[in-house]
């Protein structure tokens, strides 16, 4: 066993050697100097986060930046061998994907990203990380088609559009009671998935469906649809953007029932809406930072960055700590590694980690949150 | 198509269509008057439309309009709707001394007047939308962050203005609504008589009819074109207030979509003529809401441009002609 290890490490550290000689343009990320001994080769080892850390989604990545940080920072602590986290912008875009993707699987030294963060990017880097065998985690992308292309690497830490559908309309029915419901989508893949999913689950209780455009400012037709339809509740699947908007004219329109939203309003820019955004019950697959599971991974994270943790914050350390599991165990190649991802069945912050073989998680939760003086606080899970 | 909902709801998404129409007509005006005199597609006014809505936006925040009441929010909104016409006249008027001039100085081909529209449009847009690092190139990124932090993404001044609202029946008008389209329709005759009847007004028909003469004449084409942009200026000044004070949300890019439709107004109404982009501004929004309450409102965009290529099969020249120096203007 000892021998077999230490074999495999001069071999990772050839292999190291190779690709560094093979394509310069890699090392620069990495101090790349301690090629001297080749049984400290596992040393050497890295982990990727693959999202946006500047551009218009720097928000967003942010949290999930940090929450990956701050398990490999515990892991160094008392580790002899320091793992290194290093950040490929993409800026949330796919189109910046594809080349930073073919980048992070000809650095063999990395074996294991956490991340894409978005289902775009996701798209469109999948196949280039399939093809180089690089497992990956996303802690924050929740198409469900993601999974459904048959990249063995890939592996999600929380719950798809397919899972927070039915939760979210469970929510409208049994904590709303609302009688009449109506489902607004943007025509995205990810709204108007999700508002799918709802108007299936509610069946009956639909009082009527409108399709508004991204981009779109003037929603004075689909208020006055609302209005007429009279509904306890309306139900919008898709971005902060439009949501902002929306309910102030919705508001402005007179409508006052329950505005139900998914995760991707949850977002501080929301608020912007004021007054109009109060009561607003959005769903999120992702755990709140007041959750007793928690409450550790919250102290440790507001001690080392001195602000709560953000949204998917905690599921990017959960898949960050599946990594860094592997690495404790010796695991210093992307075979194992993927081999080790696919076997995992251990107790995370967020959840029970364990990914079924199209690499979705087998335990998800979803939790509802509501706008309540102008901040976005938890509810509680929805069961 | 649900025709029982649009008859039994048509008051209420009229109104919602004629108010978002008055804004179209107002940015039309824009186009209009410039490929009136110019015979020149001005693709720049969107964005110049766009710069109007954050001078509103920053005047608002810079005087504390999200705390103020009474007499005092009335003030301050009042030098909102001055700042954001100062601001669209003075990017209209860099637009025209930029991106125009040096090209009719030369009698350049209008085609190429036409990429340099266009070009001018992206410049101006992306300096918008990258301001935060235009500001951190001189340090200013952290004091001026409330100004210059959401660069990419939306910028709201939602819950400063609570405008009452008069529920008649089943309908529910805004007051804004009523200010939107009141103001646009005001603003629409107050031009029209000024290009009709004084001094100036009859120099921009001049030289829209024949740019020789009128120089012979003694009309200045330099300062008639100038004149000419200033005014598609302040009108985008004003649809930009009047923009915000109805949908309270602005971004780098909003020019874009709006610049579009008001040009679809213009030509639907007849290019080169005011009244036409009037018309051919409330005619769209109301041809939008109605269209989306008929098919959804999905098929909103598509209502529009089927219209305007309906309305062009029968009348080519758009529903009043087009004309700024004949009869009609």
């Amino acid at each position: 066993m000892r021998r077999n290890k230490v074999f495999a490490a001069g071999a990772a550290a050839l292999a190291l050697g190779l690709s560094l000689t093979a394509c310069g343009t890699t090392d620069d990320k990495d101090s790349g100097s301690s090629g001297g001994g080749g049984g400290d080769a596992a040393c050497d080892l890295k982990l990727a986060f693959f999202g946006p850390e500047t551009g218009p989604a720097a928000g967003l990545g942010k949290p999930i930046i940090q929450g990956a940080q701050l398990a490999v920072d515990q892991y160094n602590d008392d580790a002899d061998c320091e793992v290194e986290l290093v950040k490929y912008d993409s800026q949330g875009s796919p189109d910046e994907a594809p080349s930073l993707a073919t980048e992070v699987a000809g650095d063999e030294s990395i074996i294991g990203v956490v991340g894409p963060a978005f289902s775009g990017e996701s798209a469109a880097a999948g196949p280039i990380f399939a093809e180089g065998g690089v497992p990956t985690i996303t802690p924050s992308a929740t198409n469900p088609t993601l999974a459904d292309n048959g990249w063995d690497t890939f592996h999600r830490a929380l719950g798809n559009d397919a899972t927070q559908g039915p939760a979210a309309a469970k929510y409208i029915q049994d904590t709303l009671q609302a009688k009449g419901t109506f489902v607004i989508d943007d025509a995205s893949e990810y709204g108007a998935g999700l508002a799918g999913i709802v108007e299936d689950t509610l069946g009956d209780t639909v009082v009527g469906t409108d399709t508004i455009q991204a981009g779109d400012t003037d929603f004075s037709a689909t208020v006055t649809k609302v209005t007429d339809a009279k509904p306890d509740a309306v139900f919008f699947g898709g971005y902060y953007a439009e949501a902002t908007i929306l309910i102030g004219q919705l508001r402005n329109g007179g409508f006052d029932g329950t505005f139900v939203v998914a995760d991707g309003v949850k977002d501080p820019a929301y608020l912007d809406a004021k007054d109009a955004a109060e009561g607003t019950i959005i769903t999120c697959p992702c755990i709140p930072d007041t959750d007793p599971a928690v409450a550790t991974f919250a102290a440790d994270y507001e001690a080392e960055f001195g602000e709560a943790p953000g949204t998917y914050a905690a599921e990017s350390f959960d898949a960050a700590s599946i990594f860094l599991a592997g690495i404790a165990d010796g695991i210093d190649n992307r075979e194992d590694m993927l081999t080790f991802v696919n076997d995992y069945d251990e107790k995370g912050i967020t959840k029970q980690l364990k990914f079924d073989d199209k690499g979705e998680p087998a335990d998800v939760h979803v939790y509802a949150y509501t706008v309540k003086d102008g901040a976005i606080v938890p509810e509680g899970e929805i069961k | 198509m649900n025709f029982e909902f649009l008859f039994s709801n048509l008051p209420q998404l009229t109104i919602g269509g004629l108010a978002f129409g008055a804004i179209y007509a107002l940015i039309a005006l824009g186009y209009t008057m410039v490929y009136g005199v110019l015979q020149l597609i001005n693709f720049a006014h969107s964005e110049v439309f766009m710069y109007g809505t954050f001078a509103m936006l920053w005047t608002v925040m810079a005087l504390g309009g999200a705390d103020a009441g009474g007499i005092k929010l009335v003030a301050i909104l009042i030098a909102a709707l001055f700042s954001a016409m100062a601001m669209s006249a003075i990017i209209a008027l860099l637009l025209e001394r930029v991106a125009y001039r040096p090209l009719i100085k030369k009698d350049a081909p209008r085609l190429i007047a036409l990429i340099s529209a266009i070009g001018a449009s992206f410049v101006l847009a992306e300096l918008m939308g990258l301001r935060d690092r235009i500001a951190g190139w001189f340090g200013l990124d952290d004091n001026l962050s409330e100004y210059v932090g959401k660069a990419r993404i939306n910028n709201s001044m939602a819950g400063v203005l609570d405008a009452p609202r008069w529920k008649i029946g089943n309908v529910t008008i805004s007051s804004i609504d009523v200010l939107v389209i009141v103001a646009a329709v005001g603003m629409m005759i107050l031009l029209d008589q000024f290009v009709r009847r004084s001094r100036l007004g009859k120099g921009i028909r001049a030289t829209s009819q024949d740019p020789e003469t009128a120089a012979l004449m003694g009309v200045n084409p330099t300062r008639t074109i100038q004149l000419t942009f200033l005014i598609g200026g302040l009108m985008a000044g004003i649809a930009a207030f009047l923009y915000m004070l109805k949908i309270e949300t602005t971004k780098f890019d909003v020019g874009f979509l709006l610049g579009v439709k008001a040009f679809t107004a213009a030509v639907l109404g007849g290019i080169g003529n005011l009244r036409g982009a009037l018309l051919g501004g409330l005619v769209l929004g109301v041809a939008e809401t109605w269209g989306s309450a008929l098919f959804g409102t999905e098929w909103r965009h598509v209502v529009a441009f089927v219209l305007l290529v309906v309305i062009l099969l029968f009348r080519p020249t758009g529903l009043l002609g087009e004309s700024l120096g004949k009869a009609r203007a």
